[in-house]
């Protein structure tokens, strides 16, 4: 594990639209029974635009940032090698379907641990407005290569 | 959603988990890590089998309050420690049980806590939910 990837920023990802079948796709998949996830009507009854995502959907996006992560020539990272340890949402709404959202990631700790290491990051995803939405925070265990 | 009592059962369910699960989720979150659907890719990293992702007991944690909630817009923050895995069995599956007490109550906010088990130990550690009491 690159040890100077602490304090490294990424580039904002691509955004991404969310939408409406990738909700109920995602709310089946994770057994979510409320309506509001798959009925239209029943999110506008809460005040939304349209369905509501279930709260860890926001991990969709963090992937992507994860993604850059995971590609870094040298992060020493091989993705079945690595164990998600913690997860933290802090959200300011929830995601809804129609939602344009970027993400944007920083690498906030890497410490050793056992032959491989604990790296902490933290994904901001905003919305087209660039308003915050949720931030979402990682922390995964990196296994050494030769274990 | 007044006069929460600490301690008190505010959700609970029980849910079957098999391999078409895993997969299912590996499909809707775009999470492929073949941990999670090879048996053979598990044994050579050294895990007891394959195992759900992490995040599909999370999310399926927090679904479980969903309903009482009545809008996962009043969620204002959600963690969980990763503290022991869930093995799907190819055969048999697994069964995850998923209990929400309130655990602490201010003015605006209340925590709840969920408490995560499959086969009887607990999987996740940690697993607070804090929620919005307002409208």
């Amino acid at each position: 594990m690159n040890p100077e990837l602490v304090g490294r920023e990424f580039p904002p990802t691509a955004p991404y639209l969310v939408g409406r079948e990738k909700v109920r796709e995602f709310a089946r998949a994770v057994l979510a029974t409320d309506p509001q996830h798959t009925d239209p009507d029943a999110a506008r009854a809460l005040g939304y635009a349209d369905i509501v995502a279930p709260p860890t959907f926001a991990m969709v996006v963090q992937d992507l940032t994860l993604q850059q992560l995971l590609a870094e020539p040298g992060s020493g990272i091989v993705l079945e090698r690595t164990v998600h340890a913690e997860q933290r949402f802090r959200y300011t709404r929830p995601i809804v379907a129609g939602d344009e959202l970027t993400g944007r990631l920083r690498v906030t700790g890497i410490r050793p641990f056992g032959k491989g290491a604990m790296v902490t990051s933290e994904a901001e995803i905003t919305d087209a407005a660039d308003a915050h939405v949720v931030t979402a925070t990682s922390v995964l265990l990196i296994g050494g290569e030769d274990q | 959603m007044t006069a929460l009592e600490v301690g008190a059962v505010v959700a609970e369910r029980s849910v079957h988990l098999t391999r078409e699960s895993l997969v299912r989720y590996a499909g809707a979150s775009g999470d492929f890590n073949p941990i999670h659907y090879r048996d053979d890719v598990a044994a050579r990293v050294g895990l007891p089998g394959v195992l759900a992702h992490g995040m599909l007991t999370m999310g399926l944690a927090v679904e479980t309050l969903v309903p009482w909630l009545g809008d996962a817009g009043r969620i204002v923050e959600y963690g969980v420690r990763f503290t022991r895995p869930v093995v799907v069995d190819a055969g048999a599956g697994a069964d995850v049980a998923v209990v929400a007490k309130v655990g602490a109550v201010d003015d605006d906010t209340a925590r709840i806590d969920l408490t995560v088990t499959a086969g009887g130990t607990t999987v996740l550690g940690k697993a607070q939910v804090r929620v919005r009491l307002d409208g």
